[in-house]
């Protein structure tokens, strides 16, 4: 095919009955990754709110960890549209001209606002660790401890007054800025269903929930999500000095606190409720008052997309981890299959909204059909394709890891009481 | 000197505020004084379609493609015709093979062969950008990359465009797409170039049927003004409330 | 009070200041709001001139007449008088300075466009006078035998 007639989106669309000649599934894989990472940043961001504003103290050890896989995960969440936008190279657009009347044209601010947050409450939860290690690395050999320190020399931004009265003013901006992260967590992701649900032209998006579901369900999935990390890291951590012996420091030999386990379950289920209920309420209401649209949206719901709709979305991602969350006698491994199921029903809702949305023609009259590209034999089938995805999932984790290398988020006691 | 420094940054800071932050950019016209620059304004692109008068021949589709440069062999197009079949079994066979570029020129629909004698009624129906009053498409651009001229034409900067698609999610009608070959978002734009020439649009001059007509609906002695206003016409999707201007004639309850 | 909870709102100021320097370089000066109102009329006001010296590919019937006024007669004295020159003679962008850019379409595939016939009842198409594909002369073209400027009259 020559190079001309290729349109984004001809190579992943199949088509149905009557579809308009321009339609095609214009927003893919990347488009449902992108709710799922913002919404996992704002998830991780809550959890550790819950310890820095509501003072749930059992949270402690994951929240700090929370927090800095949330900046772990904040570019992600960007990402994903990077690798959609058609003119990558004009990704600063939203900014230079924001045209507020488009939900996307906040993006650019919040984004920058929230991760101006994020970097902040890090900065003061960490500052006296930044200090103090400028310090113990002065007058050391080598040029690697050399340059370690002078990256924690540019983290202080100059200021080294590590005073007891200092840290208390420390941590009262940590949880001031804690207290402002939430709502502008809430709304960065919020926003993000708004994206959706303010399309009107589309007849499964549209509808004034889809903000709050989408909350709710970010809320859930970045729960799960750090709740899995800080186990499997915990985990490992422990098997590593169980099997060296010693070498990691007799703090760290316990694996995941199962109070800790315990108490971000209680709220893991708390919005998985919350996240089914509301999703629920907009099903039956869409059957009930059976607008024009109705027709095409049932066919698609309770035929071509069942499988992905209620069985893998609702059973196997909501059901199966909410029964093995209540169920007395939970153990880790459970714990931890249901964690699995929650992030992969979270990402079937996103897949649901974004591709189910597409999977009918406007004309209510044909079906589109998702097929995402596997191995990809360009640029574009590489972005949208399995792979680009796979690249999205990656990047969180290398990140974590290097800002890890800086920020000890996993190590217990750092910084005081 | 490093009081007049200060007061260099503080010019430079203020000057740079002040520049980068055009309030005309954040003030929300009043309803009267909208009204009042609409007024003002002598011309409003429309446009009328005639579906008793399309035969089908998909001249309009081909001439778009070529005057617009949208790459004749891709899957898109600024324009496109449908053809309705409607069987006596009350079935309704809708289709548009590459928009109709090609002409209608045989009774096959979709693989399916059709009977004559099952046949209550077939036409065919041209459609193309409502150009629309209130545009969604226009509403969701994050970048102010599609704008409305004040002769109300939706158009399209492809110096601008990021190629988020939002445009192409929020239209209703379907008439937006992404170019194949400058990666941005494209639809029709009633041939602006050529309309502000005071020529007709492509797919109106190629049109041997009158299926296809531009009216200048502020001016009340256009002929084609004169039909929309007097006669019974149409529009796609009134539902959404976007106020399209392309009106029909002999629009069936069938059409989509 | 420790001045120093301030230093992450001056980075972040001095972000945010970054970003307005770049928009006075970035935004072109004709950026802004020209239409209507802002939802609407957000925009650079340079691509409105920009679409409107969008090249004109197909001239019309009064760009043909100025050198070929027997054809155009001809054609406007036939039943084809409808039909635009360029339908068949493509876009006549460019000519006649380059006269080989003109490909005339004389292909069955473009009379039948109009010519197929298609059983619709209530469709001006079934009004048209027409063939049906498979019986009528199938490998020769139209215009073996029709003179397209005026069909009526035969060519053989």
């Amino acid at each position: 095919m020559p190079e001309e007639t290729i349109v984004h989106g001809v190579e992943w669309t199949v088509k149905e009955l009557f579809v308009y000649p321009n339609e095609f599934i214009y927003w893919s894989i990347q488009i449902v990754m992108y709710p799922y990472m913002t919404g996992l940043v704002a998830g991780a961001f809550v959890l550790s709110s819950l310890y820095h504003v509501f003072g749930q103290k059992q949270l402690k050890e994951i929240a700090q960890f929370s927090l800095v896989f949330s900046l772990a995960l904040l570019p992600v969440a960007a990402l994903p549209l990077l690798l959609h936008l058609q003119q990558p190279t004009r990704a600063m657009g939203p900014l230079l001209t924001p045209h507020f009347t488009s939900a996307i044209a906040a993006f650019g601010i919040v984004f920058t606002a929230y991760a101006l947050i994020v970097l902040s409450e890090i900065w003061f939860v960490y500052r006296k660790y930044f200090v103090e290690q400028v310090y113990a690395l002065k007058d050391q050999p080598g040029l690697a401890t050399a340059m370690r320190r002078t990256v924690y020399r540019i983290l202080t931004i100059g200021a080294y007054d590590i005073d007891a009265d200092a840290i208390r003013v420390d941590k009262k901006a940590a949880t001031v800025l804690a207290a402002i992260g939430i709502p502008v967590a809430c709304f960065l992701h919020g926003y993000a269903g708004f994206i959706f649900g303010s399309v009107k032209a589309n007849a499964l998006w549209m509808s004034p929930l889809m903000p709050v579901i989408f909350i709710m369900s970010a809320v859930v999935s970045g729960i799960a999500l750090c709740m899995l990390t800080y186990i499997v890291i915990r985990e490992w951590q422990a098997f590593r000095s169980r099997r060296k012996g010693g070498v990691i420091e007799a703090s760290q030999i316990k694996g995941a606190e199962t109070h800790v386990i315990d108490i971000a379950t209680r709220y893991l289920i708390g919005f998985l409720v919350a996240a089914i209920s509301l999703e629920l309420l907009d099903l039956i209401f869409r059957g009930y008052t059976a607008m024009k649209s109705w027709d095409i949206l049932r066919s698609v719901m309770y035929g071509k997309d069942f499988m992905n709709i209620f069985v893998l979305q609702y059973t196997l991602g909501n059901l199966v981890p909410f029964v093995l969350l209540l169920l007395p006698g939970r153990t880790l491994k459970r714990t931890v299959l249901a964690l699995l199921l929650v992030l992969f029903g979270v990402f079937m809702m996103r897949w649901n909204v974004v591709i189910g949305g597409q999977a009918f023609s406007l004309s209510f009259s044909g079906y589109m059909h998702y097929e995402i590209p596997i191995i990809p034999h360009s640029v574009e089938t590489f972005k949208e394709g399995l792979f680009g995805a796979l690249t999205v999932i990656t990047v969180p984790f290398v990140l974590f890891w290097i800002i890890n290398k800086f920020v000890p988020s996993l190590q217990r006691e750092v910084t005081g009481d | 000197m490093s009081c007049s420094r200060r007061d260099f940054l503080k010019e430079a800071v203020g000057g740079t505020l002040a520049s980068v932050l055009p309030l005309s950019a954040f003030t929300f016209l009043s309803t009267a004084e909208a009204k009042a620059a609409i007024a003002e304004s002598t011309l409003r692109w429309a446009f009328l379609v005639d579906t008793t008068k399309c035969v089908g021949c998909g001249l309009c589709v081909k001439a778009c493609k070529n005057e617009n440069e949208i790459p004749y062999d891709a899957p898109v197009t600024r324009t496109w015709v449908e053809r309705y079949v409607v069987t006596k079994d009350g079935t309704t066979h809708i289709d548009s093979p590459m928009g109709g570029r090609d002409g209608y020129t045989s009774m096959e629909i979709d693989g399916e062969e059709i009977d004559p004698d099952d046949i209550d009624k077939a036409f065919f129906v041209p459609k193309l950008c409502n150009q629309c009053d209130n545009p969604a498409c226009v509403q969701v651009c994050p970048v102010g990359a599609t704008y409305q001229t004040n002769d109300g034409v939706v158009l399209v900067d492809r110096d601008w465009c990021i190629g988020c698609g939002y445009c192409i999610m929020a239209c209703p009608y379907g008439v937006r797409f992404f170019h194949p070959v400058h990666k941005v978002a494209d639809k029709c734009n009633f041939c602006y170039h050529r309309i502000s020439k005071g020529m007709e649009p492509a797919c109106v001059e190629c049109c041997s049927f009158g299926a296809r007509r531009l009216a200048n609906i502020k001016d009340p002695d256009d002929p084609v003004t004169k039909i929309i206003t007097t006669e019974r016409v149409a529009v796609l999707k009134d539902e959404y409330g976007t106020k399209p201007h392309v009106f029909y004639l002999g629009l069936d309850a069938n059409v989509r | 009070m420790k001045w120093h909870v301030l230093r992450p709102l001056w980075v972040a100021i001095g972000l945010i200041g970054a970003i307005l320097v770049a928009r006075v370089f970035l935004v072109p000066d004709d950026f802004g709001v020209h239409g209507r109102n802002f939802t609407y009329g957000y925009h650079r006001l340079g691509n409105i001139q920009e679409w409107k010296d969008f090249p004109v590919k197909y001239q019309g019937r009064e760009a043909c007449i100025e050198c070929h006024d027997e054809n155009v007669e001809a054609l406007n004295s036939s039943t084809h008088t409808a039909v635009e020159c360029e339908n068949c003679h493509g876009p006549a962008i460019g000519h006649p300075d380059d006269v080989e850019l003109l490909a005339i379409d004389t292909t069955r595939d473009l009379c039948l466009r109009c010519h197929a016939f298609l059983e619709y009842p209530n469709s001006d198409r079934a009004e048209l006078i027409s063939i049906v594909d498979r019986r009528h002369r199938r490998r020769k073209e139209c215009i073996a035998c029709h003179d397209p400027h005026d069909p009526t009259e035969s060519t053989r």
